[in-house]
């Protein structure tokens, strides 16, 4: 999981912000960010809380709207001011929540960096590649003009891109996708940030180029040591490349446990939901989703019950008039009244 | 020289073929005879009789369009019955002063325009906005040639600051030049300013809110970074398009201006023309504002391929 | 910008529709918020919800509400006006303004408010027409040019291309020399310098609406191209044709304005506001009023029209916000 601490590629960097194996590096507790709109607030997190260590990938899992990409904005404070956040998010012993614009500027892209799930159109159209990897590094490690673009074709070549003398010279639309999700990455670890967090990085692309994003996303982890927070609905990816996976479902965290516990052994019915279909780790098909009936409820409505309720074959009253909270952490959590044993196999138990 | 830019010239010159011969048929659908119009006031038979023979109007109506284009193409737009000068050389003599004009109150409106488009889509919401916006639905509101007439009142007779009409080449004194050129300047450029700070509102709130944007901020790119590295270079192709397409405005406005401020420049030349029937001037005057309307427009796209490298380079749009 | 499986659907879109292992796409940042807001507004699809949008718009009401006066005083002149706007009164000339003028009188001792309120109906006059001549000329060939593309999208495009040359001033110049200066000489010129402003319009949403599908099942279901154009896209194409519209009104009128302040459109003694400002132009000193209140009333009546204009863009044609 962990690995020996990281030989950096530049001098200048040498020590990221805290990468102790083991200690967390991000530590985000009780986080609640909220809309406001004109007529009403919509709630879209809901005390979240979860950690992450050096060298560690954990998956955080979820329908869409479930709260999984705002969550990761608001830890990036990158939200749009109509957002109201709180809680605490902790970067390597640091708070960030609350800090101001200039402050958070000053940690964004040098130790908490993000990959988003829009290849085609985070890239500045008509800015060069180099120019645009360049920036961060001219911006937090005061490199010169020219510098930057010898660093700039090393980060290419780090993220495997080809001929990366070329392409630094040239701009978005003249790389496919998938290189453009890698120059995002190169532009994401320029300066060996301790946390990534990857939003769907791999959603836009097609398959064959998926495994090679997170062939580079591992490669970094081991070689850098950097905690990656990786956001995503895709469960082979989470199976291929996480340490710990939290489930979330409409803006609460519902379990969390070690990737390899989680799908062995989902407790919460949820979860289960999610696995059934899903092939076993290791085979090859297509892993369809299970239709789990009712819809996601309301990120308005905050009722004092599961939210999960309508939707649970094992419901009761108490589900409905009463929120559980996680269990205590003993490596495997869930948030639910009615939790599968532990020994139950996952695809009887699934919903309908 | 790409397939982009090519296609344009194309374009321009079908479109510089098709004025050429709308100004040509113009002077041709002249009530009565053309002679007659040509004449001025010497019109005995004799007279018209010659003026036929040294335009070739006797001439079958293709030879003679092929003639007007040689002779245009050559820099021979006539000769003025009016003043006796060669057209092209009354175009020459007013050319800088138009272009003084167009140029201070291009500046003007670029500066102003794109200064106060930036700040409103920063400050979204907030009063800076709301009073950017106002200002500029003012300036679209107001017609140029009162806010002409307004400021003569205000500053060339209630305060007497500059002067209110006559034009001091820059050469011959500078400091001269520019107080007769300042309130001229301002009542062209007013116009052209609100609509280019309304455009540059409009793409900055676009680009701002575009994904490229966040990635600069999640870079920790500053602010002044964010704004004018990224969504201000993007948002400078939709304002060239703008100041292209305005160029129309620009022309026309500057016939008024020059007529308020008593500007010897390609205006008042035209309007001048116009009421002296002086049909060889109207007809070289207007056939050189639509070529520079048509070749500024050119420049304008050329201008786009270096701001956009999706264009020069050719790709998706 | 985003795939179409990042809209407002809360339903796992993958798993109903059964593609590969997704949860459907998760949405960006924000638009958890975005999304229940739209769907909590009334839908913006009629055109009577979007009026009832406009309605709440206090800047655009208020432009409304003055174009309708401009509109009624330009209608109801003769009934309005207190003198003859042509009578001159040498006696009461130069004038400030007074209980007798509110708006003082000109150098022949007219009454500059009857002058003002006739010289409205001229600029409503020129404006209304204008726009009609322009949408008369520029629809037919924009929707043709949209529908049948091709050859006839780019002789379109060189006639628009070869209408901008000209520049408004130049082609009323040209007019004005060929046909000589008149008030419907004008009218014309500025039609036509707005025709190619609704023919990109008019192309544009053609474009648009003809790739929808139940134009192209319209065209399937042995429907004529009349029928498509005008049963199906041209009432389509409205909401931005409006919109062109409002924002046609103010430019003709200033256009007239500007035309007859260098004499090329309506002649005097006949009022109008153009020709009120240039008759002012020797008297700036001692009668400052004369250029004020003839230009005030221009100032109104085109910032009315954008205000409107800018409230019905908004309502009603989101996507064409560019001017």
């Amino acid at each position: 999981m962990s690995t020996a601490h990281p030989k950096t590629a530049h001098p200048k960097n040498a020590e990221p912000a805290s990468a102790v194996p083991g200690t967390p590096v991000l530590s985000v507790r009780d986080l609640s960010v909220s809309f406001r709109s004109d007529t009403r607030t919509v709630h879209a997190v809901d005390s979240l809380s979860y950690e992450v260590a050096a060298g560690e990938v954990l998956a955080i899992v979820g329908e869409s709207g479930c709260g999984k990409s705002v969550t990761s904005m608001a830890v990036m404070g990158l939200l749009p001011p109509t957002a109201t956040v709180t809680g605490s998010v902790r970067l390597g012993g640091r708070e960030l929540a609350g800090a101001t614009e200039k402050e958070l500027s000053a940690v964004r892209g040098k130790d908490l960096a993000m990959i988003f799930q829009e290849p085609m159109t985070s890239l500045n159209p008509v800015l060069t590649i180099g120019r645009q990897i360049g920036e961060v590094l001219r911006r937090h490690q005061g490199l010169s003009r020219k510098e930057a673009k010898e660093r700039a074709v090393e980060l290419l070549a780090l993220v495997g891109i080809p001929a990366p003398e070329r392409r630094v010279a040239e701009y978005p639309h003249q790389l496919s996708g998938g290189m453009r999700q890698r120059v995002m990455i190169a532009i994401a670890v320029a300066c060996d940030p301790a946390v990534l967090i990857a939003d769907e990085p791999t959603t836009a692309l097609d398959v064959t180029v998926q495994a090679g994003i997170l062939e580079v996303l591992q490669s970094l982890r081991e070689r850098l040591g950097t905690a990656i927070v990786l956001i995503t609905h895709d469960l082979g990816v989470v199976a291929d490349a996480a340490d710990r996976v939290l489930v979330m479902y409409a803006g609460r965290a519902v379990e969390q446990a070690p990737a390899d516990e989680l799908f062995t052994a989902p407790r919460h019915p949820y979860t289960r939901g999610l696995l059934s279909a899903v092939l076993r780790p290791g085979q090859e098909g297509k892993r369809r989703l299970p239709e789990i009936p009712g819809l996601v409820p309301s990120l308005a409505a905050q009722p004092d019950a599961c939210t999960f309720a309508a939707r649970c074959t094992h419901a009761d009253e108490r589900c409905g008039t009463a929120r559980p909270a996680l269990t205590p952490d003993t490596g495997h959590r869930v948030a639910c009244w009615h939790p599968v044993a532990a020994t139950a196999p996952a695809h009887e138990e699934a919903a309908r | 020289m790409n397939r982009y830019l090519l296609t344009r010239l194309r374009q321009s010159l079908i479109t510089l073929f098709l004025v050429s011969v709308v100004v040509f048929a113009g002077i041709r659908a002249l009530p009565g005879d053309p002679a007659l119009a040509l004449a001025g006031e010497e019109r005995s038979p004799q007279a018209l009789a010659a003026i036929r023979e040294a335009y070739g109007l006797n001439d079958n109506i293709v030879v003679q369009y092929g003639r007007f284009v040689g002779h245009a193409l050559t820099g021979d737009l006539g000769t003025s019955a009016r003043t006796g000068l060669p057209v092209l050389d009354s175009i020459l003599d007013a050319l800088p002063v138009t272009l003084e004009l167009a140029a201070l109150s291009l500046l003007l409106a670029v500066v102003l325009g794109i200064g106060a488009g930036v700040l409103a889509a920063v400050r979204r919401g907030k009063a800076t906005e709301w009073l950017a916006n106002a200002i500029a639905l003012l300036g679209l509101s107001v017609p140029t040639f009162w806010l002409g007439i307004v400021l003569v009142l205000a500053f060339a007779i209630a305060v007497p600051i500059f002067a209110a009409s006559g034009y001091v080449p820059f050469g011959t004194d500078p400091l001269d030049n520019l107080r007769r050129m300042v309130l001229p300047a301002i009542v062209l450029g007013s116009g052209l300013a609100a609509v280019v700070m309304r455009q540059t509102r409009g793409a900055m709130l676009d680009n701002l809110s575009a994904d490229y944007v966040r990635t600069a901020r999640a870079k920790g790119l500053s602010r002044r970074q964010v704004v004018g590295g990224h969504a201000l270079r993007n948002s400078l192709v939709t304002v060239v398009t703008v100041l292209g397409l305005q160029l129309g405005h620009l022309i026309s406005g500057a016939v008024v201006t020059e007529q308020i401020f008593v500007l010897p420049g390609f205006g008042k030349l035209t309007i001048d023309a116009v009421f002296t029937r002086d049909y060889t001037m109207l007809q070289g005057v207007v056939l050189c504002t639509s070529a520079a309307y048509i070749l500024v427009n050119l420049a304008v796209d050329v201008l786009y391929s270096v701001i956009d490298p999706r264009i020069r380079l050719g790709g998706a749009r | 910008m985003t795939t179409p499986s990042d809209s407002t659907s809360d339903i796992p879109s993958g798993a109903t529709s059964g593609a590969t292992a997704v949860i459907a796409t998760a949405s960006g940042a924000g638009s958890p918020a975005a999304a229940d807001g739209s769907a909590a507004a009334p839908r913006p699809g009629t055109l009577r919800t979007r009026l009832r949008a406009l309605r709440r718009n206090r800047l655009a009401l208020t432009g409304a509400v003055i174009a309708a006066v401009f509109v009624l005083v330009a209608l109801c002149a003769p009934l309005i006006a207190p003198y003859d706007p042509a009578r001159p009164d040498f006696g009461a000339a130069l004038a400030p303004p007074s209980w007798a003028h509110w708006l003082g009188t000109d150098d022949l001792g007219r009454d500059q408010l009857s002058r003002v309120i006739h010289g409205a109906r001229a600029s409503m006059q020129v404006g209304l027409l204008a726009v009609v001549l322009a949408f008369l000329v520029g629809v037919p060939l924009g929707l043709a040019a949209g529908f049948y593309g091709k050859y006839a999208d780019s002789a379109v495009s060189r006639l628009t291309d070869t209408l901008l040359a000209f520049p408004f001033l130049v082609l009323a110049v040209g007019l004005a020399a060929v046909l000589g200066p008149s008030l419907l000489n004008a009218t014309i010129a500025i039609g036509i310098s707005q025709v190619p402003a609704v023919i990109r319009i008019a192309r544009a949403e053609t474009l648009r609406l003809k790739h929808l599908d139940y134009v192209g099942a319209a065209l399937v279901n042995g429907g004529g191209d009349a029928t498509a154009l005008f049963r199906h896209i041209l009432p389509n194409a409205t909401s931005a044709l409006i919109v062109q519209a409002t924002v046609g009104i103010p430019s003709a009128i200033i256009g007239e304005a500007l035309l007859s302040f260098l004499g090329l459109g309506v002649q005097p003694p006949a009022p109008s506001l153009g020709v009120m400002l240039s008759g002012a132009q020797p008297f700036l000193g001692p009668a400052p009023w004369m250029a004020v209140f003839p230009g005030l009333a221009i100032v109104a009546a085109t910032l009315a029209f954008n205000l409107l204009g800018d409230g019905l863009r908004d309502v009603l044609d989101p996507r064409g916000a560019t001017r």
